[in-house]
């Protein structure tokens, strides 16, 4: 009987303890409900920083491995040879879908037009960004697929087992291009016009933006005809030629705008030295004039993104601060397209006519002259990173031919007529097959930060990403005024960037052609994430990576030169006592023995695969021409 | 007893694993489809990895394509099961154009199948020599497709390889002579000198290829062993 009376106490107990309906119904305290999150600026704007800090990219300083595809630069690190030994890219590169993504920010932007202004006093400019960031994605997606499906709400399934209401079918490519350039002009009132925010939108990026996405789309057009079968009937891939000249001068338009109307911002002219200038565009983060959109870092000792990892992985091995560096090793053939300070383009000259080596005094000679935007982009042998030389040779060149070199950083060996063990390969390399080695005899040094700690793993960087800046800007619109046949205007735009660069000669109206318009953009804008969609709206892709092993280009102010293999250049000290040009350098250009294939890019490459899964889920997907 | 009762896992993982398989595995693919794309009984020969065919097999759920590669020689075999595939070569694929949309092809048991396509040219007698380390080849181009839908030719090209995989992309040397270039279509030559081998080797591969404008994929001579 006692046992009955325990167990009825304890049911009723337990039974009636509390309230059930408070008990089960509690609130999260891990997450946040939409409706609180929309009560609170600071909480809204978090959502936003998560939206902002997911825009897909292709080529960023997160990874430095995407910037060797191309051969701009070689990839000296043993995990990542693959790269240059790999033929061809799947047609699944690039590619990107990510609707789950374009879903949220619908879901963002409506919240935020649903909140109350009373409460949510930034209302206006919270739609404006969400807008901003869905145009973003809108301009990723078209760059890679095409045309795609234009989703402005957020769909939501309503469990009725007929899903085909949720399927929308692709709109056509200038369809998309349109949209962006619209939603632009529509938000631009709603954000704020000032020079100091740079991680958000504001209304110079809208413009900048504009100038680029009105600069793709018009050359999609224009160029769009040399490759009659990228493209589709329905024309979700393609954009009518007829359409070109108005794209061109909306492109134009919208950079002037910027120009005259945004008067504080300005190139970067900060620094006396020209190269040492270029290279703290992209460093200086105080009141940075040029610098228009960026995704900014801070120093901290985890890995989940928030510090740059470019100048650990990058730094050059003899000043490195922890146990790697030097991954990324730019390219002779990047590195030859820096014209010299005359205007006019030149290889490097290592032999003369007859064969013999050229004899350098010092390291640095066979780079003078050039564009002071080489070494603000590349660190060569002899310049300097954090107030130290770095060693950039790769042994001695004896007078028979022959070479006295080593397989590991600075190793020492005995010289002929000599007695002790003397150092005989720099501290950097080049080494062949020696990762972290400058292979082809360059580090990078875009991005690189000079602060001391920036190359510690416990530290990393603060140096943040640039999205978008004024320089790319003036290319923008001398390539537009280009197009629309007026050289005055473009060669103005060009000579901006080209003087604050260093060069002190302009060029003329009558000198600006397509191969320099080319020309520009690849120095200028070297890794920057550009090259790649460059290559594709200029319908030059699949001439520049045409899968065939030739040597280095000999005209490097070509824009269609065939680019397909990455080469180096290594300086050799010169070993004959008592010869006159004992101790100079010598220099020889050779191909990293990793490279073993070249690069093609097919026409189906173009436009990246959508795959059956896509299509099987929504049958109104239309696929992409060149597939198999 | 007690020896028994520690065999008895033992035994049944035996059992259990290694005579299951049989059961509950599905039979694997036995059919051989297998041909050639050719053009009135020649087969047309290609690039490596370049032309690939779509099979489809219509009645299911979900519609992917089994993607077929065709071969450096213009053959092609896959392994099937049993059942009707709709083949359709799309029209970006090869030098040539398909004659039919979708072929409809019943497969029971191995089949061999030839694949009649309409080329925009044939080489027509390609010839190799060698003499004083010179490489030379002469051949004639003949035009198949004629009208509105014609090309031109935008290059052709003399490669030579170390191995028997010979063309844009694999090869150690290449002579090239534009379309516009060539006078007469029925005897084109082209000459290299041969590259100095690292590894000696007494025999190279060699191959003509034909790029024809505003078509991606090359138009190849079959490969050729030569002595040197």
């Amino acid at each position: 009987m006692k046992k009955y009376i325990l167990i009825l106490s304890i049911i009723i107990f337990f039974g009636w303890g509390c309230d059930d309906n408070e008990f089960l119904n509690r609130k999260p305290t891990t997450i946040l409900m939409p409706e609180d999150v929309w009560q609170d600026n600071e909480l809204a704007f978090s959502v936003l920083a998560d939206l902002y800090r997911r825009l897909p990219e292709y080529q960023t300083v997160d990874f430095w491995g995407d910037f060797t595809t191309f051969n701009m630069a070689f990839a000296s690190n043993f995990g990542d040879y693959w790269r240059h030994q790999n033929a061809e890219w799947s047609y699944d590169e690039w590619g990107l879908w990510n609707y789950g993504l374009i879903r949220e920010v619908n879901l963002f932007i409506k919240n935020a037009e649903d909140a109350d202004e009373n409460i949510l006093s930034e209302k206006n400019r919270f739609v404006a960004e969400g807008r901003f960031v869905r145009a973003w994605l809108y301009f990723e997606l078209v760059k890679r697929m095409g045309g795609v499906p234009l989703i402005l709400e957020p769909l939501t399934y309503d469990f009725s087992g007929d899903p085909s209401y949720l399927q929308y079918s692709r709109a056509k490519e200038h369809e998309i291009y349109d949209f962006i350039l619209d939603e632009l002009d529509a938000i631009k009132e709603d954000l704020p016009n000032d020079v100091n925010i740079k991680s958000r939108a504001t209304q110079a990026l809208t413009l900048a933006m504009k100038s680029r996405v009105a600069l793709y789309a018009a050359s999609i057009a224009k160029y769009g005809v040399t490759t009659p079968t990228v493209s589709l009937p329905g024309g979700e891939v393609g954009i009518p030629a007829e359409k070109a000249d108005s794209y061109y001068q909306e492109a134009l338009n919208a950079s002037e705008e910027l120009f005259k109307d945004y008067p504080s911002y300005s190139l970067y002219d900060r620094k006396e030295d020209r190269s040492e200038n270029f290279s703290y565009i992209f460093l200086d983060k105080s009141n940075n004039p040029e610098v228009i959109f960026v995704r900014d870092y801070i120093q901290s000792e985890t890995w989940d993104g928030r510090s740059n990892i470019w100048t650990l992985h990058n730094q050059p091995w003899s000043v490195t601060e922890d146990l790697e560096g030097g991954r990324l090793n730019p390219s002779l053939n990047l590195v030859q397209m820096f014209e010299k300070l005359d205007n006019t383009f030149e290889q490097f000259k290592t032999k003369t006519e007859d064969g013999e080596y050229i004899y350098y005094d010092n390291i640095q000679d066979i780079f003078s002259d050039r564009d002071p935007r080489l070494a603000g982009t590349v660190i060569l042998p002899g310049s300097k990173f954090k107030g130290k030389e770095v060693d950039i040779w790769a042994g001695y060149k004896l007078p028979d031919g022959s070479i006295i070199t080593g397989d590991d950083f600075g190793q020492r060996k005995v010289l002929p007529d000599g007695s002790t063990p003397v150092q005989v390969v720099g501290m950097d390399g080049p080494i062949d097959g020696r990762e972290w080695s400058a292979q082809t005899g360059f580090y990078v040094r875009k991005h690189m930060d000079p602060k001391t700690g920036s190359g510690q793993r416990g530290l990393k960087s603060d140096v943040w990403w640039v999205r978008c800046r004024l320089g790319e800007v003036y290319l923008n619109a001398a390539e537009a005024a280009f197009e629309l046949k007026d050289l005055k205007k473009a060669a103005d735009y060009i000579n901006e960037v080209r003087k604050r660069a260093g060069f002190d000669i302009p060029l003329n109206p009558e000198e600006i052609s397509f191969d320099r318009i080319v020309h520009e953009r690849t120095v200028e804008l070297a890794f920057e994430g550009h090259e790649l969609w460059d290559m594709k709206r200029w319908r030059l892709a699949h001439k520049v990576w045409n899968g065939e092993a030739v040597d280095l280009s000999d005209c490097p102010w070509k824009a269609d030169q065939v680019n397909t293999r990455p080469f180096g250049l290594w300086p050799y000290k010169f070993y004959d006592p008592g010869n006159p040009n004992h101790g100079k350098w010598v220099f020889e250009k050779r191909m990293p023995s990793i490279v073993t294939a070249a690069d093609r890019f097919r026409l189906g490459n173009y436009y990246s695969r959508i795959s059956d899964e896509i299509v099987n889920n929504n049958p109104k997907i239309v696929k992409n021409p060149n597939h198999d | 007893m007690k020896k028994f009762v520690l065999f008895t896992p033992l035994i049944m993982f035996f059992i259990v694993f290694l005579t299951s398989c049989e059961y509950d595995n599905y039979e694997e693919p036995k059919s051989r489809l297998y041909g050639k794309i050719v053009y009135q009984d020649e087969p047309i020969n290609v690039g490596f990895n370049e032309v690939s065919f779509e099979l489809w097999e219509p009645g299911w759920q979900l519609k992917v394509p089994i993607n077929v590669i065709v071969a450096p020689d213009g053959s092609f075999s896959a392994l099937l099961f049993d059942g009707t595939y709709k083949l359709t070569i799309p029209t970006w694929q090869g030098p040539f154009k398909s004659k039919v949309d979708t072929m409809t092809i019943n497969l029971k048991r191995d089949q061999e199948l030839d694949i009649e396509v309409e080329p925009y040219y044939m080489i027509r007698n390609p010839n190799f020599s060698v003499s004083n380390n010179v490489i030379s080849a002469s051949f004639g181009l003949e035009k198949i497709i004629t009208g509105d839908e014609a090309r031109d030719i935008e290059k052709v090209y003399l490669y030579v390889n170390k191995t028997q995989f010979v063309d844009i992309q694999s090869n150690i040397v290449k002579s090239e002579l534009s379309g516009s270039d060539i006078e007469n279509f029925d005897l084109i030559t082209l000459t290299t000198p041969i590259p100095n081998l690292i590894v000696r080797q007494d025999y190279l591969f060699v191959r003509i290829g034909v790029k024809i404008s505003n078509v991606e994929d090359f138009l190849y001579s079959p490969v050729q062993k030569i002595n040197l």
